[in-house]
């Protein structure tokens, strides 16, 4: 268990119709860690995470070539509708569904799929927020709409929406960029409880955020893996030379 | 630049004030119309008008049940017809082949529908239906007010679902949703505001037509709510009672012109007030 592998990926190059974003790279993602994945701006950051649970080809003219092996099946093989329910997302802006509740919108990723038990969804709706500290915080309104709350109780909404299917993997495109400090913090708390049950990679243009967070990093740069490691050593003892100088901001 | 700050003021005034002028005329212009039938129609509008088929020419107190009776048939046929295929059409627009020759191939279509005049669609009516049944008829003018209502609801349902931003529609695939629940389920529910209030844009905009029904449903100075008959509708009273040379037929065209117009307002305001959600407006 310690240690394993949980996302292997090989290979992985992706497009946009013709222009080349992920040039072919392979990494293996470790389960029940944080991986922070950072690099500059256009770097294929987002289209890297995008890859990973086949949110990628929703785009139109996207195209994906290459391997992604969650455990031992490849999702490129499987259906995906079933491997976004192991793989979950979390995007940049808190995207609630506003014609919903709190409740409904925590439900809706197993209400929809046919789960109609409503002692069932309850027990789900409630642990997940519980799992990211609003129970408390919001448990009276939560059959209000979503819409009255702060962004960052909106972007833990989100979470525990992505909670509630109960995936193995969970991906972030940038969760705290449109959230203040404070709010930031919560839910930087919040990953390091939820590394213990899920595996979680995270987009991020905050190098403290990554550093302090994730336990591997990795470093893309035009497409290219350029480093991946433990973040202590990418961070302290960075391999490559441009790695150093994007983590110490001497050029992108 | 002291004199140019006083030359960008002037203009910025002028053209506020031009703003303020074309909102004056134009709710000016709605008034004046509204407050004209009002005036001309409310003396006749009693309960002899809803209940009462018309009188012959000289007699008091006829008149136009049948026509109201007519023209809420013939807008429920049009829905059936016009707002299925409308929202579908929308849906396939917005969502489905949004990109694809198929897609801009049916917007086209779209278009030209919504640009033929209706008239013609009353004669095509009239050559399929009319003919072939050997009869107005009700159903021919439910058609035909349906396939006008299509393109009206196709577009406003097309407008209103691309107000819906792609990050919904991101965040509910990413929870492992098959595309269609994705629109039945989360994208429609957040439209349905928008797309209602379209609805009834469209539905406003064939009560009053007038000209396809002379080819289809044609009129009727009787009770008869058959669907293979013809049937009155108030358009079409209100065209035959105001030409007609009698005062007391001009009253009743008044008055059948109020009717019309408070159920086309009533059904808008009513979609504001019920629909629940979001308003995403073009």
């Amino acid at each position: 268990m310690l240690n394993s592998c949980k996302l292997k990926i090989a290979g992985l190059q992706a497009w946009y119709d013709s222009r080349q974003v992920l040039k072919g790279f392979g990494m293996e993602i470790r389960a029940n860690k944080i991986t922070a994945v950072i690099g500059p701006s256009g770097c294929g950051k987002s289209t890297f995470i995008r890859c990973l649970n086949r949110m990628h080809e929703i785009v139109p003219g996207a195209r994906v070539s290459g391997s992604v092996l969650l455990d031992e099946q490849d999702i490129y093989r499987a259906n995906p509708v079933e491997i976004r329910r192991r793989i979950g997302m979390v995007f940049q802006a808190p995207n609630v569904f506003p014609a919903m509740s709190v409740f409904e919108n925590i439900a809706a990723g197993l209400s929809l799929n046919g789960l109609r038990n409503k002692q069932k969804l309850r027990e789900v709706v409630e642990k997940s927020l519980a799992q990211v500290g609003l129970l408390e915080e919001i448990g009276s309104f939560i059959h209000l709409p979503a819409t009255g709350l702060s962004s960052g109780q909106l972007q833990r909404v989100c979470i525990a929406r992505a909670l509630a299917v109960q995936p193995e993997v969970i991906l972030m495109d940038e969760p705290c960029s449109a959230l203040d400090p404070i709010a930031s913090f919560h839910i930087e708390e919040l990953l390091s409880e939820l590394k213990q049950q899920y595996t979680i990679v995270i987009v991020t243009h905050n190098m403290q955020q990554a550093a302090r967070i994730s336990d591997y990093t990795v470093f893309l740069s035009q497409g290219d893996l350029i480093e991946y490691g433990s973040t202590p050593t990418v961070f302290i003892n960075p391999r490559d030379r441009r790695t150093e100088s994007y983590i110490t901001g001497r050029s992108a | 630049m002291k004199i140019l700050e006083n030359h960008r003021l002037i203009w910025s005034r002028l053209m506020v004030g031009f703003c303020g002028l074309s909102t004056l005329l134009i709710s000016g212009l709605l008034l004046l119309v509204l407050g004209y039938i009002t005036l001309h129609g409310l003396p006749g509008a009693n309960l002899n008008f809803f209940t009462r088929l018309p009188a012959p020419v000289g007699m008091e107190g006829g008149g136009l049940a049948q026509a109201v009776a007519g023209s809420f048939i013939l807008i429920g046929l049009a829905c059936l017809i016009g707002i299925p295929w409308g929202i579908g059409a929308g849906i396939f627009l917005s969502e489905v082949g949004k990109d694809s020759w198929w897609g801009e191939g049916v917007r086209f279509a779209v278009d030209v529908l919504s640009g033929v005049p209706s008239i013609i669609t009353g004669i095509f009516v009239y050559s399929i239906l009319v003919v072939k049944l050997q009869s107005f008829s009700a159903l021919a003018g439910g058609v035909a007010l349906g396939i006008i209502m299509v393109p009206l609801v196709a577009r406003n349902t097309e407008g209103i679902l691309q107000l819906v931003p792609q990050g919904l529609r991101e965040a509910a695939l990413a929870l492992g949703l098959p595309f269609w629940k994705v629109i039945l389920k989360i994208i429609l529910p957040t439209a349905a505001r928008g797309i209602g209030i379209g609805v009834t844009l469209a539905v406003a905009g064939v009560a009053g037509e007038t000209a396809p029904l002379f080819f289809t449903s044609l009129s009727n100075n009787y009770w008869s709510l058959g669907l293979l008959e013809p049937i009155a509708s108030l358009p079409m009273e209100i065209f035959r009672y105001a030409t007609a040379p009698f005062a007391a037929w001009h009253e009743l065209a008044w008055t059948g012109a109020l009717v019309l117009i408070t159920i086309v307002v009533s059904g808008m305001l009513l979609a504001r007030i019920l629909l629940p959600g979001y308003n995403f407006r073009r």
